[in-house]
């Protein structure tokens, strides 16, 4: 429900201002009114956050909500296809996304409700009763939409799509896609009927490509969550309250990306039954961490800083170099890392359990992952119990100010 | 299915009762800017029993030449006949049991806990066709689906069409094919789903059709969309045509064919399921 400090026009006020007058004529005469009808939703709405709202984060900003947001419990990943070659179709989409999205970060419907039983309704309703449960939304285009658009003169340089790495099995159902759709929240549901709406809102013009749920779980004694390996994940992210860090690790600087970041997902199956009959100390070995207390080998506490290259009297590496954290911290690359673990039943033709991790990392140029994932490369002793599946790389918009849209620079760059 | 939401034809719109109280909105009418429906509802009517009586011209030919034993002319009109029957299911499956005994399927049967020998109509008799390969044994079943079809045919003479066997009844049909025909789950013997899948198609395109100007003058751009997406869905099946005027069988598609298909079907029902803003 808006409240009464926002400054945006309801459905309804737009009706007494512009139907009342018509309406003995029939209001379907003018456009508006049938801008209008359709599914309920207004295209002029400026909405506004409602910092009067329970667990709410604030859409407007220099940078989108989502990156670095403090990580949420639930993820709702959607990658979708456009069903259209214009720019103006494009665009229309994100301006039409655009104020459902600040609605829906303020817990609020998608729209007003209406008397119509005759029709369905405009919100699905599932999260009716639900506060904002944190809701992060995050938009971001693909590499693919350039091509569709006809449109590869406003690719930056560094958006690239991701190179085959050793040990991929990347499935086409898993890979790629125009647009994403990052919907995190401390709500399942809250995550899920997000990404729903505003699909079911851009009926005619985008198909799911892929789509993965997550989830997270933080220990009561902070740090961070562990995955299905039940090792601590995320520990050497930049910090998010540093904007140093962050505009070094995080931000792209300059085009239409300035203020926004590369969001990288690869969906990772771990094969749970094979590391499950592994050695504490083969597991271990594996990460180069303690899985207690998270630390590095050698050191006591999660966060410790340690020195990749450090040998014991033997000369072996403390950390071994065929684990994964001596070969992630060798590439000398860092990113955001925003993953979350899946656990979607069970794989019909092995029997097991079908789960993993839904990588998620923001990076200010793809070349960041590349670098590490190549680092890890063959030599990785995790390769041994994931395997890859799915793959993809969006560029995600800078934020947004109140009475712009998403993606506004981007559209004045074409 | 037959339940009336709307007593009169006259149906009040919202705009002119002001937009103040949503509660007091619902009950009042106001006939001068009433929707008078009156004419596409017997449009409608019309189609439907038209279909309804070549559905028993063309059921008594097929009949006809299963209990003859020809199998391969009863093969040839099992499908162009079912198609008079899925144009007009928002009516047709008004009777409760004449449906299922007219066009139930096994996997319906079982569902609802009996045996196959209670099983019969148009699927069992496509069991026989293109599993047995015969006829004999199958005249009974034969026989009670014409005499079925005929009952069938007595009742939707009586079927009052009120707006909201045509709105819910339009969608309803999409979901059939996005349920059903799409998996191939509908004529698992014959494989001739895409049929079906047409037909269901041209059904909610005519309700489309006779709602056209009322819908034209609420909202123009509604009326564009549905326009363009029931030519996507067409021109997206006319691929699998073939010359005699058919379709290939269902097992012929791919993958990514049935996805393309489902995808057109569900961008057309969106929509379609805005019809109802004729009634505000």
């Amino acid at each position: 429900m808006p409240t009464q400090n926002d400054k945006k026009i309801s459905r309804r006020e737009m009706l007494k201002l512009t139907g009342a007058s018509i309406a003995g004529v029939a209001i379907g005469a003018s456009s508006l009114g049938g801008i209008m009808h359709t599914m309920g939703y207004n295209p002029l709405d400026i909405i506004a956050d409602n910092n009067n709202t329970k667990n709410k984060i604030n859409f407007y900003g220099k940078h989108q909500a989502g990156i670095t947001t403090p990580v949420q419990k639930h993820i709702y990943f959607a990658s979708l296809n456009v069903l259209f070659t214009s720019i103006d179709d494009l665009q229309a989409l994100f301006k039409k996304w655009t104020p459902l999205a600040v609605r829906l970060m303020n817990g609020e419907q998608m729209v007003d409700v209406t008397s119509n039983a005759s029709i369905p309704t405009g919100d699905t309703g599932e999260a009716q009763g639900l506060d904002a449960a944190n809701l992060s939304l995050t938009f971001g285009i693909g590499v693919s939409l350039f091509d569709k658009l006809n449109i590869q003169y406003a690719k930056p340089t560094a958006f690239v799509e991701l190179p085959h790495f050793p040990k991929d099995q990347l499935q086409p159902e898993w890979t790629g896609g125009d647009i994403c759709i990052q919907a995190c929240a401390d709500d399942p549901q809250v995550a899920f009927h997000a990404v729903r709406n505003l699909i079911r809102a851009a009926s005619g013009k985008v198909e799911m490509k892929w789509s993965q749920a997550g989830f997270n779980s933080f220990p009561a004694d902070g740090g961070s969550p562990r995955n299905l390996f039940a090792f601590k994940d995320g520990t050497v992210n930049p910090s998010i309250t540093s904007e140093q860090d962050l505009n070094k690790v995080v931000w792209v600087e300059d085009g239409w990306l300035k203020g926004g970041s590369y969001l990288v997902a690869r969906k990772i199956q771990m094969h749970l039954e094979t590391w499950d009959r592994t050695s504490l100390k083969e597991q271990e070995a594996t990460f180069g961490r303690y899985r207690d207390s998270g630390a590095p080998f050698g050191k006591n506490n999660e966060f410790d800083d340690f020195d990749v290259e450090a040998k014991d009297l033997e000369g072996n590496y403390i950390i071994p170099n065929t684990s994964h954290v001596h070969l992630a911290r060798k590439s000398g690359a860092r990113m955001l890392r925003r993953s979350y673990s899946y656990a979607s039943g069970m794989l019909a033709n092995t029997g097991t359990h079908d789960a993993g991790l839904l990588f998620v990392s923001f990076q200010k140029d793809p070349a960041q992952f590349i670098s590490v994932q190549n680092s890890l490369g063959r030599m990785d002793k995790m390769n041994e119990y994931i395997t890859h599946r799915g793959s993809a790389v969006f560029a995600c918009f800078s934020g947004v100010s109140k009475g712009s849209y998403l993606g506004e620079a981007f559209f004045n760059a074409l | 299915m037959k339940t009336k939401l709307f007593s009169a034809l006259a149906i009040g719109t919202i705009l002119l009762t002001g937009c103040n109280n949503i509660e007091d909105e619902k009950t009042e009418e106001t006939p001068a800017t009433s929707t008078d429906l009156s004419e596409e509802l017997s449009a409608y009517q019309q189609f439907s029993l038209e279909q309804m009586d070549q559905f028993l011209l063309e059921t008594e030919k097929f009949v006809t030449a299963f209990k003859a034993g020809d199998i391969d002319k009863a093969k040839a009109l099992y499908a162009p006949t079912r198609m008079y029957f899925e144009r007009s299911e928002p009516i047709a499956e008004s009777f409760g049991d004449l449906d299922p005994r007219i066009d139930g399927r096994l996997a319906d049967i079982e569902e609802e806990g009996k045996g196959e020998e209670e099983w019969t109509g148009y699927h069992k008799l496509e069991y026989a066709l293109w599993v047995e390969n015969k006829t004999a044994g199958y005249e009974a079943i034969a026989d009670q689906l014409l005499a079925d079809t005929k009952e069938l045919h007595a009742l939707v003479q009586t079927v009052e069409v009120t707006p909201d066997l045509m709105l819910t009844g339009a969608v309803d049909l999409l979901n059939e094919v996005s349920t059903s025909k799409i998996t191939g789950e509908e004529e698992i013997y014959s494989h001739t789903d895409l049929y079906d899948f047409k037909a269901n198609i041209e059904g909610a395109q005519k309700i489309f059709d006779i709602l056209r100007p009322k819908l034209q003058e609420k909202d123009k751009d509604l009326v564009a969309t549905l326009d363009g997406n029931f030519t996507s869905v067409n021109e997206l099946l006319a691929q699998y045509a073939t010359t005699d005027g058919g379709f290939v069988s269902y097992e012929e598609l791919t993958e990514q064919d049935t996805k393309a298909l489902a995808t057109a079907v569900n961008q057309l029902g969106e929509p379609l399921s805005q019809m109802g803003i004729i009634l505000e």
